[in-house]
């Protein structure tokens, strides 16, 4: 739409000419470009002038390429003041009309650790399309990602599949096959486990990392070389909440080149000899777009602390709650009947008509405290978290 | 520094491993699947049987048992020992024969295969020449007879295999000796049967399948005698006088011979058919044994009227006027008669018979002949196991009972011991006594004693009575009416066919201290059983559990609930039930325990799972755990099954269809095969492009069957709170759910009046959502919760209440420890993230140390789908050991598999026999025996030898004197290259090794 570039001329200038849009109401102020502030207080100035106080906004600017950009921080406010070529088009929405659908469903509860910014902010390709709503970079949440690039070979991939709590089938078949190994011995056909077939709109096909034919070297670091069809199954199934595949790539023209060239091909060539024949006509998409300066490093321990794998301990009204949680404040509950082990064998070997009626008087205490038990357990919680 | 001390550390554990753990298959109990050749040693008291699959056993007296198997997975077709000595030969259907020894090796002997043997024939020959039909082991102890399809005898210098061909006795030899006469002298056929004359060792009778009998003079090497019989001959025995030879054929006759007098005989002296006027089937082996008074015994088997009866398997037995046609279970595989008196040559004491599913031994000596209990090869499966429970260390008082109870039900075997006496058992007295109990198909529970090398029956428990089934106890087809013909009279207990499949044994649960056993079924039904000592008539009342809930979307498409007797029953002394609970819908019980301190018992289903309290004969609680959206659980096992068929049908289907498509095109033309060539390729091709796949995919609570209830668990710990611990029960389910239930019993003297009552306290849903496979509490030192009563009795330390106790959950995935009350993860194993191994079984053991008597420790013994055994440390959760075990592909067998609680264990290998092991490196149950080599001293061995096997001779001593010097002098003559030949030195020496030479 605005794609009217400017004579940078205007650029010495000290401010910066802001138009600003919401809905259909333009606004026009200026800012200091070398003191722009920050962004919190920008935001309250944008409410301010366009007497918005009380809505929450979504705020995004066109780029020097008439590309929409969120502006949601210091840092990408500081850009956008920056390239300001010299006006700065905002375009403001209001957040609640925004599609939360399209957004995380567990923005609150995942923790920050697991935000990947510099991946999130990629120029999106459709121009035509209408508004597309920019989330905040921790609304975004990663479904996969290509790691330890710098210690594998580089005809390896070692895909990580984040399952999370989300619909999304991790989506896709493995079978047996055989490949070929450069061995001391020489070439040796091996027994190996591939990728057979992809569901379309699970997980695994939506990523793109992984593809029909990739022969499958590990699950979560440990070798499938030797194990059964039927064990690498349920190695996947019992990791699924998240997965660890190392594969070879049927398609090895994606493979992502490294300057450093660190690692060494151990493992050697290894082909699929069953899919030679069309395993380059399989898709490989979205790898070129992968920024290969990020690289990311499976740890063994992350394993052990992922926090994904809390069982939950429910209670009787069916509240869920993940344990273990950090309140250590434990209620106990004063008066439960306790249960005394009857060791008295003569009554409980055999004659069990035999002995009754004792005292009445105990029982009656008995039935009392059985009631307060009870009146409590109505209450619902006798747990202690 | 720090890494030299950790090394230490880790050598020091593993030689606490080595102490504890060790892996070994000790013994197999039971009946071996698919026997297919037997054989006896009078001399050795021994009896060996050989398998389909190659297996030779053999058994002795009680706990003398030896086992070894052949390389070639080929039938063992016949076995026979040299007599007097402990060497036997095996024939296998690959025509190799083998050679096994018994060496004694540190006092325990051991049964080892010392050399094998191929008959080569001349070159350019066909393989029916050498094609083995017929083995005689001859008297002399170092002369194999191998009469071939071809018709001729070959003969073999044993133990080494070194043939004799000077001495073969070929066919063209025998048909010029033949009269001219003799119509079918031109085929004789294979050669049927051999036979050495009981009182002349020079003599050999070679039976051909045509009919005609030769007696063949060994040393003169020319035919003696002619005996043309014209049937197919089908067996022949010489009797031990030597005056007569019987032969049986195959139109299901049998003729007399006289022996007596050279050149042909052509009439039988004697020819019948015993089932005669109408066509018979083949008499397949036929012996007559003499008594000391009176007329002799003839056994026949086979034989019956072809039309009427020719589905029997039969062994008649004729002595004097009783003559009776035995009627076993299954197919007669072969069958000798042991002989009284101290060299076995007496009158017939026992006929020992077996059959393809099970050994009878009938009791020739008591009027009625009765069958004589076997103490091994028992039948398990003369009705289908269908479970199986291990509980160790029986108090003697209740071990008491049991056997009475049993002794009751074995009234109708004979008195006799154990005819089968070889061998010394050295095994040690069994420390404790162990029972195993297995559930059948046919609603009965067998109680196996498990202490030792036998697994000897001591009880069984049929449930049946309880309900109403189609088949009326009363039709029993024993009886056998007066004047029937043939005299039929059924032996045997194996049993396959079961009245009503819903009766089956699913689980068992048995307090050893208490006497109560608690049995679950296949529709649902649960029966809680005292063990009373008296006959008792009662009614037992039968309770419903619905495990719906109220959930009335579904409906239950498989079978119905059982029909219970209204009317009193009268169950003989032993477990008497006195409950029942009917689980609606009536689905397999999955899971089962019972807690006989507290009085309750706790089942589930795939439904859901109920606590029922014993004493007041009510349920206390019934839970639902079905997923609404989980159909497949509510149709039940029928519709289940026609899906499998379904793809059963359709897997053959696609294999028909491409073998169709095939044919049709090799048609005449070239160029047509061509085309189906490449059709064929193409389908290879597709073959190879549609492989087996598997999805990978997360488990979700809409699976099926995840509200299957795996298992039950009894705790007496801190479920709510730290103070106070109450009794719990907790139940886990194939979605990966744990329930907890805080349990409230009334004081003791209130327990009759009062309710119990369960509340639920606490549920946890593991992550991974893998079937839930056991659940243990541990107590503060971290040992596993001891059983209900053990503490009462004194036979367990109490458990720790001070420290905090922890809860373990083993998922087929992982082995996860909680503490407890606050259920937080503490400790966990991932073993199928590890290595893809789920677990199928598991049991909580402890392991004896085997160097110091008072070391111990608890840990988890576990077998994987992978058939691997593990044991996993209590409370750390830490591998301690793996060893290989079951063939993965062996499902079955893993199912079946059962743990005691000191690291042993059984599977089963076959539907009839178990296989025990032992995890532990302090208890192991293994078969000690030692068979010596008959007494006899080099010189006289060979005259003297007592020919075993059917060829039993009785001789008097002016005869044997003769037979020394005419069978040295026929020795001599064969050796003259080998002087050594008869010393007995240098056999025994040789027998040691594989090669044999010339014994230089």
């Amino acid at each position: 739409m605005n794609k009217n570039h400017r004579v940078p001329s205007n650029r010495t200038l000290g401010a910066v000419e802001v138009k600003s849009k919401f809905g259909a109401e333009f606004r026009r102020f200026s800012l200091d470009r070398s003191k722009p502030g920050r962004f919190d207080e920008f935001y309250r100035l944008l409410q301010h002038m366009h007497r918005i106080p009380n809505v929450d906004l979504l705020v995004g600017y066109a780029d020097v390429h008439g590309d929409l950009l969120p502006i949601n921080n210091d840092d990408n406010y500081r850009k956008a003041i920056s390239v300001a070529d010299p006006v700065l088009r905002l375009f403001l929405q209001r957040k609640e009309e925004a599609d939360y659908s399209a957004f995380g469903l567990d923005t609150l509860t995942r923790p920050k650790k697991t935000v990947l910014a510099a991946m999130l902010l990629r120029p999106d390709a459709n121009r035509k399309k209408p508004l597309v709503i920019i989330s905040l970079p921790r609304d975004f949440r990663p479904v996969s990602s290509i790691i330890d690039v710098d210690i594998l070979p580089e005809t390896h991939r070692r895909v990580r599949l984040y399952k999370h709590g989300q619909e999304k089938p991790l989506g896709f078949y493995i079978r047996d096959g055989s490949s070929v190994r450069v061995t001391p011995q020489g070439l040796e056909k091996v027994p190996g486990i591939f990728i057979s077939r992809m569901v379309p709109g699970g997980l695994a096909e939506s990523t793109g990392l992984l593809a029909v034919n990739d022969e499958v070297l590990e699950v979560n670091g440990i070798e499938v070389q030797g194990k059964s069809l039927d064990q690498v199954t349920d190695m996947m199934i019992a990791n699924s909440h998240n997965l660890i595949v190392t594969v070879k790539p049927a398609n090895q023209r994606n493979n992502i080149v490294r300057s450093g060239g660190a690692a060494s091909g151990s493992s050697g060539h290894s082909s699929d000899s069953g899919t030679s024949f069309y395993g380059y006509s399989s898709p490989g998409i979205a790898l070129a777009t992968t920024p290969a300066d990020i690289i990311q490093n499976f740890h063994p321990e992350e394993l052990e602390s992922d926090e994904d794998d809390e069982d939950l301990v429910m209670e009787v009204d069916g509240e869920a709650m993940p344990i273990p949680r950090t309140s250590s404040a434990s209620c106990t509950i004063p008066f439960i009947p306790r249960y005394m082990p009857h060791l008295d064998l003569r009554t409980t070997n055999g004659a069990l008509a035999s002995h009754n009626r004792s005292g009445s008087l105990r029982t009656l205490s008995t039935a009392d405290s059985g009631l307060e038990g009870r009146s409590l357990e109505e209450e619902g919680t006798v747990i202690t978290l | 520094m720090k890494r030299f001390r950790r090394h230490g550390q880790e050598s020091h554990r593993d030689r606490i491993k080595q102490e504890l753990y060790g892996f070994n298959k000790t013994v197999e109990h039971g009946f071996p699947h698919q026997p297919s050749a037997l054989v006896f040693s009078p001399s050795l008291q021994l009896l060996a049987i050989g398998t389909r699959s190659g297996a030779i056993k053999l058994y002795g007296a009680p706990g003398v048992e030896f086992m070894g198997l052949h390389d070639e997975n080929a039938a063992v077709t016949q076995v026979h020992f040299l007599p007097q000595q402990v060497d036997l030969v095996t024939l296998l259907d690959d025509n190799s024969l083998h050679m096994w020894t018994l060496r004694a090796h540190h006092g325990v002997s051991e049964l080892l295969e010392t050399g094998r043997f191929t008959l080569t024939g001349p070159p350019g020959a066909p393989p029916s020449v050498t094609r083995v039909t017929a083995v005689l082991t001859h008297s002399s102890g170092d002369m194999l007879f191998l009469g071939t399809e071809g018709g001729h005898v070959f003969v073999v210098e044993v133990p080494g295999f070194r043939e004799l061909e000077e001495r073969n006795i070929s066919l063209e030899n025998v048909t010029n000796s033949l009269p001219e006469d003799y119509g079918g002298r031109r085929i004789l056929e294979h050669v049927e049967s051999l036979q050495e004359n009981p009182v002349n060792p020079l003599q050999v009778l070679i039976g051909y399948g045509r009919g005609i009998m030769v007696i063949w003079d060994l040393e003169r090497h020319s035919a003696v005698k002619h005996i043309p019989a014209t049937q197919q001959l089908e067996s022949v025995w010489w009797t031990e006088d030597g005056g007569h030879v019987l032969s049986s054929h195959s139109d299901g006759s049998y003729c007399r011979w006289m022996v007596a007098g050279e050149g042909t005989q052509s009439e039988p002296e004697k020819s019948e058919v015993p089932y005669g006027h109408f066509p018979c089937k083949a008499i397949s082996k036929i012996i007559q044994l003499p008594t000391e008074q009176g007329p002799p015994f003839l056994f026949l088997s086979g034989g019956m009227p072809r039309a009427s009866y020719g589905d029997r398997h039969c062994i008649s037995v004729i002595h004097s006027k009783t003559h009776v046609a035995l009627d076993f279970t299954s197919r007669i595989i072969d069958f000798f008669v042991i002989r009284d008196g101290p060299d076995h040559t007496g009158d017939p004491s026992a006929l020992v018979v077996l059959v393809e599913e099970e050994l009878v031994v009938i009791d020739l000596q008591t009027e009625g002949w009765p069958v004589i209990q076997t103490p091994y090869l028992v039948p398990l499966h003369c009705s289908a196991i269908t479970c199986s429970h291990h509980v160790s260390a029986i108090p003697l008082k209740m071990w008491e009972r049991v056997l009475s109870a049993g002794a009751l039900q074995n009234t109708h075997y004979s008195k006799k011991p154990w005819p089968i006496t070889g061998g010394q058992n050295l095994s040690p007295d069994a420390p404790q006594r162990d029972l195993l109990l297995t559930g059948h198909e046919d609603g009965t529970v067998r109680f196996w004693d498990a202490s030792g090398v036998c697994l000897y029956p001591m009880y069984k428990l049929s449930t049946a009575g309880v309900f109403l089934t189609d088949a009326e106890p009363n039709d029993n087809m024993n009886q056998c009416t007066e004047g029937e013909w043939p005299p039929f009279r059924k032996v045997g207990c194996f049993d396959p066919y079961s009245d009503d499949p819903r009766l089956g044994v699913q689980k068992i649960h048995l307090c050893k201290y208490s006497g109560y056993l608690t049995v679950a079924g296949t529709a649902g039904q649960i029966l809680v059983l005292e063990l009373n000592d008296e006959a008792a008539e009662q009614t037992v009342e039968a309770t419903v559990a619905d495990l719906l809930q109220g959930q009335e979307s579904f409906r239950w498409k498989g079978h119905t609930r059982l029909e219970v007797r209204e009317e009193p029953v009268t169950f003989p002394p032993g477990f008497q039930p006195f409950a029942l609970v009917q689980c609606q819908p009536p689905a397999v019980v999955t899971a089962l325990t019972l807690h006989s301190e507290w009085k309750l018992v706790t089942f589930g289903t795939s439904h859901g799972f109920g606590l029922y309290d014993y004493q007041q004969k009510s349920n206390v609680l019934v839970r639902c755990t079905l997923n609404p959206s989980d159909q497949l659980a509510m149709e039940g096992p029928l519709s289940r099954v026609k899906s499998i068929k379904k793809s059963l049908r359709q897997s053959f289907r696609r294999i028909r269809r491409s073998r169709v498509s095939l044919r049709k095109h090799h048609v005449n033309s070239a160029a047509k095969v061509q085309e189906a060539n490449a059709r064929l390729e193409a389908e290879l091709a597709e073959m190879e492009l549609a492989p087996v796949q598997r999805k990978i995919e997360a488990r979700s609570s809409d699976d099926s069957f995840t509200g299957l209830v795996r298992t039950l668990y009894f705790a007496d710990t801190f479920l709510s709170d730290s103070s106070h611990h109450t009794p719990s029960l907790w139940a886990g389910t194939n979605g990966g759910s744990v329930f907890a239930y805080q349990l409230r019993l009334p004081p003791v003297e209130r327990r009759s009046e009062d309710p119990v009552s369960a509340h639920p306290a606490k549920e946890i849903q593991l992550m991974h959502r893998a079937p839930v496979v056991g659940i243990v509490v541990l107590d503060g030192h971290g040992s596993p919760l001891p059983e209900p009563l053990e503490v009462a009795h004194d036979l367990a330390r109490s458990a720790d209440m001070q420290g905090c106790h922890q809860l373990l959950v083993i998922s087929e995935e992982q082995f996860k420890v909680f503490t407890l009350p606050k259920v937080s993860a503490k400790m966990k194993l991932k073993l199928t993230a590890i290595d893809g191994s789920r677990v199928r079984r598991v049991g909580v053991a402890w392991f004896g140390s085997s160097r110091s008597e008072d070391y111990g420790e608890s840990g988890l013994t576990v077998l994987t789908n992978q058939g691997d055994l593990h044991v996993v440390s209590l409370p750390g959760v830490k591998l301690q050991v793996q060893y290989p075990c079951i063939r993965r592909e062996d499902v079955s067998g893993i199912a079946s598999c059962v743990f005691t609680k000191h690291g042993q264990g059984f599977y089963l290998i076959s539907p009839s026999e178990f296989e025990r092991f032992s995890l532990s490196a302090r208890c192991v149950v293994e078969p000690r025996s030692l068979v010596e080599v008959p007494s006899q001293t080099p010189g006289t061995t060979l005259p003297r030898a007592q020919p075993d096997g059917p060829s039993v001779a009785h001789r008097n001593s002016t005869r044997d004197t003769d037979d020394v010097a005419v069978l040295q002098e026929i020795q001599k003559s064969l050796e003259g290259y080998q002087p050594t030949f008869l010393e007995n030195n240098v056999k025994s020496a040789l027998a040691g090794g594989k090669v044999l030479t010339n014994g230089d």
